[in-house]
């Protein structure tokens, strides 16, 4: 499949029930075509995570997701060799074998592997997920496989995609990302959708929400995310709780139904108390529908 | 724009390449950094978009030239001034600067000065003598009140605080390194080793987890009430800082400012007067909870990762409610690993942390210590490097030192 405007990504992503605007998809046009990676960068649960799927979805390919978390090094990343086995066939064979039980057939393929190995037919999606969570020295290590798509394994000799993978990057932002990396990637700056844009998603996701729910479940949390929150709701949130108010049947959004469920919206005791305290506030809790 | 010798087309205007570069120019005065790589990502999309559809050059322009949340209220202005001179408001405004840039008329009075004021005043009232050479002047120099420094003693006492060396709390990464007397199993190691004797393993090889320093985060209160400790506490910071790394610095009186690039100035000079430039409420009230507030909402996420030990030095005296401060602090310590509270005042003799805020912070925090003079930083370096490796262990609740 091969997309040849923006509109058309538009189109795609649409047709794959995720709601863009013009700044994802031109990012995301633009990475396609240029053959760049695409760094996502914006608040937990605004759908950075989801474009990848969205993408492998719609280009009918494979999601390799690389999950990054303190300490992660290239046994994890890139590849390991399979101990036990070597091990059986030099107890097993002769003196011989030394070399051969340094070959494919032992080799454990982790994810930036899977997606660079010169045996695939298609271009994967691969997922770099919350790079953020990641030590210093693994970006630079990315950084170097990112520029040219060769690893090379000591035993090994060095390994080059045949077809480049679709790079997804994505951060939550709790620490900066070295410069170098980002100038590499295409940038995008995913921020909390507008009323619209969330009421389309809902909309879309949620179907079976009533209009009238619906408009009440946005608004107020719109309204959520101007207050002075530490984890205000993410787009994920309101999904969360439409749904939850699919299957309790809700026909009109109270304060007493807010009340009881909020623990789906907010998952911060503090936060909670905060909006506990709104809510009693009768003018706010008016405003906020 | 015909004053621009680069090429242009048959029309007479500048050609679409040389614009793009004027824009980008433009937008590296106002002080976003952006590499030639990048411009060239920028021209290499128009062989993709429209370019007469001016909503498709603005997003592949944002795309490709912007890189930082931060600039991009800026990137904005300046891509309507560039690109739309007529839609941009009609006595040109002067683009704000990106954060970067400080321009240097902005000028004010330093803290270095401003201590350095307050210290003449004070040497006036005090017969100065040369009591820095001696051995048993240094000991009773180094019992002395921060408060009650004269000049020269700040400079024997910051010469003194040089020599401190700072052995900080460590604690286990997750990053495996090869090791003795570790215990995980290094199994490429031991295998290469069996693979020698024809697959007998004979040694096991081990693992253990890399020791890695605990990041640590500084926030002093530079309020009127704490003024006569501010320039000592500072200077201790950048002491701190200079030693160790990942060490982030903020600084508050009624709001909270980071100071942390300040202080990786080397010159402690520069660094404090750098630190003065930025902090716009020396010496006046107190918002001590407010100020935790931020710190915890803005950088909190940021900065409190990685078992961090957190230090925060203050008198307590909370202009705010006093029961808020309370709950902050429970909240701070509880995204820590340890909190350590300096209070100057605890270094008085009959002094009870009976103010107010004081009160209500201390069953919140890990350890209570005085900061007052050379003799308590020396005890506080003890405490950092006794720091135990997992959370708890006994807290250190000093009345008196």
């Amino acid at each position: 499949m091969s997309i040849d405007s923006l509109d058309e990504i538009t189109e795609t992503l649409r047709g794959e029930d995720y709601v863009s605007d013009d700044a994802v998809s031109m990012s995301l046009f633009l990475a396609l075509k240029m053959g760049r990676p695409l760094f996502l960068e914006g608040a937990p649960g605004v759908g950075k995570t989801e474009i990848a799927r969205v993408l492998s979805h719609a280009f009918d390919t494979e999601l390799i997701r690389l999950q990054c978390y303190e300490g992660l090094d290239i046994h994890h990343a890139l590849y390991e060799w399979n101990y036990p086995r070597q091990l059986l066939q030099l107890q097993a064979g002769q003196k011989e074998d030394l070399d051969a039980i340094y070959s494919d057939e032992y080799l454990l393929k982790r994810p930036l592997l899977q997606a660079i190995d010169p045996k695939r037919t298609s271009a994967a999606v691969l997922l770099i997920d919350e790079i953020d969570r990641a030590d210093e020295e693994f970006e630079s290590f990315l950084l170097e496989l990112l520029s040219d798509f060769q690893v090379t394994i000591p035993e090994l000799g060095s390994v080059k995609a045949t077809h480049r993978p679709i790079v997804i990057l994505t951060s939550n932002r709790t620490r900066e990302i070295h410069d170098a990396l980002k100038r590499r990637c295409i940038y995008c700056w995913i921020d909390y959708p507008s009323l619209e844009k969330e009421l389309a998603i809902v909309s879309m996701k949620v179907p079976g929400l009533s209009q009238h729910v619906r408009t009440q479940v946005v608004n107020f949390v719109q309204k959520l995310r101007q207050e002075d929150l530490l984890k205000p709701p993410g787009v994920a949130e309101t999904l969360d709780w439409a749904e939850a108010l699919v299957h309790l049947g809700i026909a009109e959004l109270d304060a007493e139904t807010v009340r009881q469920t909020l623990g789906v919206v907010l998952k911060n005791q503090e936060d909670i108390s905060i909006v506990e305290r709104l809510l009693d506030d009768q003018s706010w809790a008016a405003q906020a529908g | 724009m015909s004053r621009s010798p680069l090429p242009q087309d048959e029309t007479g205007a500048p050609s679409m390449e040389s614009r793009l570069v004027e824009f980008v120019q433009r937008l590296r005065l106002l002080g976003l950094p952006i590499g030639v790589d990048q411009a060239v990502s920028f021209a290499e999309s128009f062989a993709w978009i429209q370019p007469l559809r001016r909503s498709e050059v603005y997003h592949a322009a944002r795309a490709t030239l912007v890189n930082r949340q931060e600039y991009l209220d800026l990137f904005d202005r300046a891509f309507v001034e560039f690109w739309e001179p007529r839609r941009a408001s009609p006595r040109p405004q002067k683009t704000p600067q990106a954060p970067r840039h400080r321009p240097e008329e902005f000028q004010r009075p330093s803290l270095v000065s401003f201590m350095a004021e307050k210290a003449r005043r004070q040497s006036k009232e005090i017969e100065v003598t040369d009591r820095t050479k001696t051995a048993t002047d240094v000991e009773w120099l180094q019992r002395k009140d921060f408060a009650k420094l004269t000049d020269d003693e700040l400079i024997a006492l910051r010469q003194s605080m040089a020599g401190l060396r700072w052995d900080f709390s460590q604690r286990l990464s997750h990053r495996l390194i090869k090791s003795r007397r570790g215990r995980t199993l290094d199994h490429r190691e031991t295998l290469r080793r069996a693979a020698k004797l024809g697959g007998v393993v004979v040694e096991l090889r081990h693992r253990e987890r890399k020791d890695k320093t605990r990041p640590l985060v500084l926030i002093a209160d530079v309020s009127g009430s704490m003024e006569l400790y501010s320039r000592i506490v500072l200077q201790f910071f950048h002491g701190l800082s200079q030693q160790l790394d990942r060490t982030e610095a903020f600084v508050f009186g009624t709001r909270l400012t980071r100071v942390t690039d300040a202080f990786r100035l080397r010159n402690v000079d520069v660094a404090l007067d750098a630190v003065s430039r930025e902090v716009f409420d020396f010496a006046g009230g107190t918002r001590i909870a407010e100020s935790l507030h931020t710190f915890r909402k803005r950088w909190g996420s940021k900065v409190l990762r990685r078992g961090a030990v957190v230090i925060v030095i203050s008198d307590g005296c909370e202009t705010g409610d006093a029961e808020q401060l309370g709950r902050e602090v429970e909240a701070l310590r509880r995204s820590c690993y340890r909190l350590i509270w300096l209070n100057p005042r605890l270094g008085q003799r009959r002094y009870e942390p009976r103010v107010r805020g004081m009160a209500a912070v201390l069953p919140h925090v890990d350890d209570f210590l005085p900061i007052h003079n050379f003799e308590s930083l020396r005890q506080l370096r003890d405490h950092l490097a006794r720091l135990p490796k997992r959370k708890g262990g006994p807290s250190e609740i000093s009345r008196r030192l």
